[in-house]
């Protein structure tokens, strides 16, 4: 063991769904009893809370339970804590509370994220979307051109590879079919009917070159992943995986001004902080909020060269389950649902721990790779079971 | 024709830039130590830290660096299908505007069009929007 290091030991998620009548607390609440099912700890063992972006009072089904509401709820006392949104998108949560563990600021730290979007659409009242009469800060610098969906400014990305580098709707296809026919070996996925090629030429289109299938869902859910430090990792009794390398950034934050991804100066940056290489990796979970981004994160990790992420996935083969690379095997956003970053980082330690059942990666898989964010803001993990 | 937008709330960093299509002049903050460009607005220069900035207008063409159509439905009033484009300014270095590309079929629109500058007046705001230079 890596005295120093941090490892993801305790992990657990609630039920995937939408329009869920269930209480986004308790939701949370079986996220958290998974975890620490699973891990042999107690709540009294936890000692810090991490999440991402914390409590959003003005769009509650966005983010609906903060670090403290929880501390408070389920009677913890902890020693450190932390909640936001200005950090490197969701899985920045676990690399503060990696941090946190290893400067001694907390033992066993819950990070969570809890997603209630469909349930707090469909039930307005509970869940009101305050109506302003004016926007400002960065959003004055989209709405007006009723660019209102982060799928507008991803497609931007999108259609400049599709123009530089001839990005086909088939290429782009692939992390869609490749999640759903994943998807459908998770019994918790959101979506379990298995999409085709046909059916994905002929959907609609939402923003081009993005269509339907391109988008994730809005979702119900809470993922937990417990950090652990080094020193107290022999006190959990499930296989500890080590967060071998993490790496984020921002690019320029207003998504105007971003002339590209951060995922590339992330994903180049994790390499650097570590002795693995991308050759060393068995599986990856990366980012599909819209699919694209699941292909710049392939290019920014430095899997194939900038430019030719479309062509190292053409036919899906490679990023399949028994292939040499395989992507986003719980579904990914795509077809588990909208987990918002931490499904990618909970399932790395599924199939780490060989625990992925139907979907398991062959071959014993030690290294893995799970990110966050799609735009101006990025987060990379590389975790490895020793 | 006025489309149903989302209009900004004006303030000290940002009213130069969203009244400027009154005199029909798009304005861009500009540092006058270093001559950086700086937007979003600020009262700053993000390259040389000085103070001394002031709007400058700004020729009001440019090239379209990239696009999406949007196909969906956001609400009810929205008209679609729509462009909305990137646009690299002419002089103006560093500084992407995200906008509409009107006056065309959004089917016609793509990359390295070049645009020029229109105003769209709703209340007190002049929503600079691009239309193609043929
Ligand atoms: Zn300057």
């Amino acid at each position: 063991m890596h005295a120093n290091d941090a490892f993801i030991t305790g992990i657990g998620q609630s039920e995937i769904g939408r329009k869920l009548e269930r209480h986004p607390l308790l939701l949370t609440l079986d996220a958290v009893k998974e975890a620490l099912g699973e891990s042999g700890l107690t709540i009294d063992q936890i000692d810090g809370v991490s999440t991402y972006p914390g409590r959003t009072p003005g769009l509650l089904g966005f983010s609906p339970i903060g670090a403290d509401e929880l501390i408070d709820a389920l009677g913890m006392k902890v020693t450190w804590y932390a909640g936001g949104g200005e950090i490197s998108s969701q899985l920045g949560a676990v690399v503060a509370a990696a941090a946190a563990v290893r400067t001694g600021l907390a033992r066993h730290v819950i990070c969570y994220r809890t997603v209630y979007e469909a349930a707090a659409m469909a039930r307005p009242e509970e869940y009101p979307v305050p109506r302003r009469d004016r926007v400002d800060s960065y959003s004055q610098w989209f709405a007006p051109f009723n660019a209102i969906s982060a799928v507008n400014w991803t497609a931007q990305y999108a259609m400049a590879h599709v123009k530089n580098y001839g990005l086909t709707r088939e290429q782009l296809a692939q992390i869609a079919l490749t999640g759903r026919a994943n998807a459908m070996l998770n019994p918790r996925a959101l979506v379990q009917e298995p999409l085709t090629m046909e059916e994905y030429l002929s959907a609609r289109m939402i923003s081009s070159p993005l269509c339907l299938y391109d988008c994730d869902r809005y979702s119900d859910a809470s993922t937990v992943l417990i950090v652990s430090a080094g020193e107290a990792v022999d006190e959990v009794s499930c296989t500890p995986v080590r967060i071998a390398a993490m790496a984020g950034s921002v690019e320029r934050h207003s998504w105007d001004q971003a002339e590209w991804m951060a995922c590339y100066p992330t994903g180049a940056d994790l390499w650097t902080k570590t002795d693995y290489t991308p050759a060393d990796v068995d599986t990856v979970q990366l980012y599909d909020g819209f699919s694209f981004q699941a292909i710049a994160w392939l290019e920014g990790l430095g899997f194939c060269a900038p430019g030719e992420g479309g062509q190292f996935i053409e036919g899906g083969q490679r990023i399949a389950l028994d292939g040499e690379l395989p992507l986003n095997t719980f579904g990914g956003q795509l077809g588990a649902g909208r987990l918002h970053g931490f499904g990618f980082a909970h399932e790395a330690v599924v199939q780490l721990r060989g625990q992925g059942g139907a979907r398991q990666v062959p071959g014993d898989p030690r290294v893995a790779v799970a990110t966050s964010g799609g735009g101006p803001l990025a987060t990379a993990l590389l975790l490895a079971r020793d | 024709m006025s489309v149903t937008r989302a209009l900004p709330r004006l303030d000290a960093d940002n009213r130069a830039f969203w009244t400027g299509g009154a005199e029909g002049e798009l304005r861009i903050m500009r540092c006058r130590d270093c001559e950086t460009f700086i937007h979003p607005p600020r009262p700053l220069c993000r390259s040389c830290l000085s103070e001394n900035v002031s709007p400058e207008v700004v020729a009001g063409t440019g090239v379209v660096a990239t696009y999406t159509v949007n196909y969906q439905k956001w609400h009810p009033a929205m008209e679609v299908p729509f462009v909305v484009a990137r646009v690299a300014l002419d002089g103006v270095p560093g500084v992407l505007l995200t906008t509409n590309i009107v006056g065309c079929p959004a089917e016609e629109v793509d990359v390295g069009d070049r645009v020029r500058v229109i105003f769209e007046q709703q209340d007190d705001v002049y929503l600079p929007l691009f239309e193609r230079i043929d």
